[in-house]
């Protein structure tokens, strides 16, 4: 059945806006997926060891130390990229569970089942790597306050979302139960977002803002970004990996799967 | 769209939004509870509760720490800059970033005097970064100004 509706959309006649939806239309589908990611697959994978191994190497050996906390402030290049990764993982989460949802492409159910373990453990690390921080700055491992209860809030998502997608019965209906718990717990992303604002809490606001200049000299925030970058290709890279292996795990009686195992 | 379609994105945009819609609600009820501190201000006015366990806030005083000789007991004023101040007694050793001029939350409980009977200092960083060196450059330059 899927074969022959990827035969029909390569007859499909049409101009240049065509194709290119053409192209998305069919990068929905897992076989032109599996290929095209196949190319990108390891030019993300050098530019992650790049911009994690020079980010790190600046981070903790370069930057200067922090007149208040002293050389503990490094922890924070670890602690924020995981928690910015983390939240924009759970973001593209919700996005592919509504494509899923709405237009039932096949490739959404795999984006959204590939990404939560890698969420939740940015999520972890961000979680753990803020207790050790907060022990030595604050004086306390773990505080009930807005944004790390949110935190962990969405720790719990993320485990949710795989424990339902991997349910014995890996059926269409479990991919959409789990795209509809990924969509409602997208509620949580604002409220992480400004639980900092809302409300008194221990954890600091935001260094960071689209509008104002940052509150840290270019050389703590420059190493930052890198890390940031990093932590992002990062996520991209195992992402896909993870994607690839789900296609040829469901897609293993086809032809073209059968095809590569004979190369 | 087809039709079909446009009518599962209208669900999903009604689940989004009276799920929303619930959360606010219900934090919006507990915003008691979710605020972790009482400000200075609240304490003054009697709006915290005497003698139960609650949490406070607020900027430690310039000149306003005392320590005991003998023991770790410590004395210090927490104000919010604004007219409204208390003062919290706490026996114990404090995080490395207590200090004056410093944000502090403080677990305990206030008496009948309006004093804060702290068991736990927690030190609230804020969201300014710098290396040591520029905050000596700008130490120097208050001190000048002062003379």
């Amino acid at each position: 059945m899927k074969r022959m509706v990827n035969r029909k959309q390569k007859t499909e006649p049409g101009g240049c806006a065509l194709k290119m939806g053409n192209f998305f239309h069919r990068l929905g589908s897992p076989r032109p997926f599996y290929e095209l990611s196949g190319v990108v697959l390891p030019v993300a994978g050098v530019l992650t060891l790049i911009s994690l191994v020079v980010g790190s190497i600046w981070a903790l050996g370069f930057a200067p130390p922090d007149y208040q906390q002293g050389e503990s402030v490094r922890i924070m290049y670890i602690h924020v990229p995981s928690a910015i990764v983390a939240q924009s993982s759970y973001m593209m989460m919700g996005i592919a569970g509504v494509i899923f949802l709405i237009w039932r492409i096949k490739i959404a159910d795999i984006a959204l089942q590939c990404a939560a373990p890698i969420g939740a453990s940015l999520t972890f690390l961000a979680l753990v790597t803020g207790a050790i921080w907060g022990k030595p700055t604050w004086g306390a491992w773990w505080v009930w306050d807005a944004r790390l209860t949110s935190t962990l809030v969405l720790f719990f998502l993320f485990i949710g979302v795989i424990v339902l997608r991997s349910a014995k019965d890996g059926s269409e209906a479990v991919g959409r139960a789990t795209a509809m718990l990924a969509v409602v717990g997208l509620v949580n992303l604002p409220i992480i977002k400004f639980s900092v604002d809302w409300w008194f809490t221990l954890h600091q606001p935001s260094s960071f803002s689209l509008t104002e200049s940052p509150s840290m000299p270019a050389e703590m925030w420059l190493p930052l970004l890198v890390m940031v970058i990093g932590f992002y290709l990062f996520f991209f890279f195992t992402w896909m990996y993870r994607v690839r292996t789900e296609i040829l795990k469901r897609e293993h009686r086809s032809q073209w799967v059968r095809s590569i195992d004979d190369v | 769209m087809k039709p079909h379609r446009r009518r599962k994105l209208y669900f999903l945009l009604f689940l989004l939004l009276s799920s929303g819609g619930a959360i606010a609600l219900t934090l919006m009820a507990l915003t008691e509870n979710i605020n972790l501190f009482y400000s200075p201000a609240e304490i003054v006015s009697g709006v915290a509760p005497v003698n139960k366990r609650i949490r406070a806030g607020g900027m430690v005083l310039e000149d306003s720490i005392f320590r005991s000789e003998s023991d770790l007991e410590v004395r210090f004023i927490v104000t919010d800059l604004q007219g409204s101040e208390f003062t919290i007694f706490y026996t114990g050793i404090l995080p490395d970033l207590f200090r004056e001029g410093q944000g502090v939350v403080a677990r305990g409980a206030l008496n009948e005097d309006g004093d804060f009977l702290a068991e736990e200092v927690l030190a609230k960083h804020d969201e300014n970064y710098m290396p040591p060196e520029v905050m000596d450059v700008i130490d120097q330059a208050h001190g000048d100004l002062q003379k």
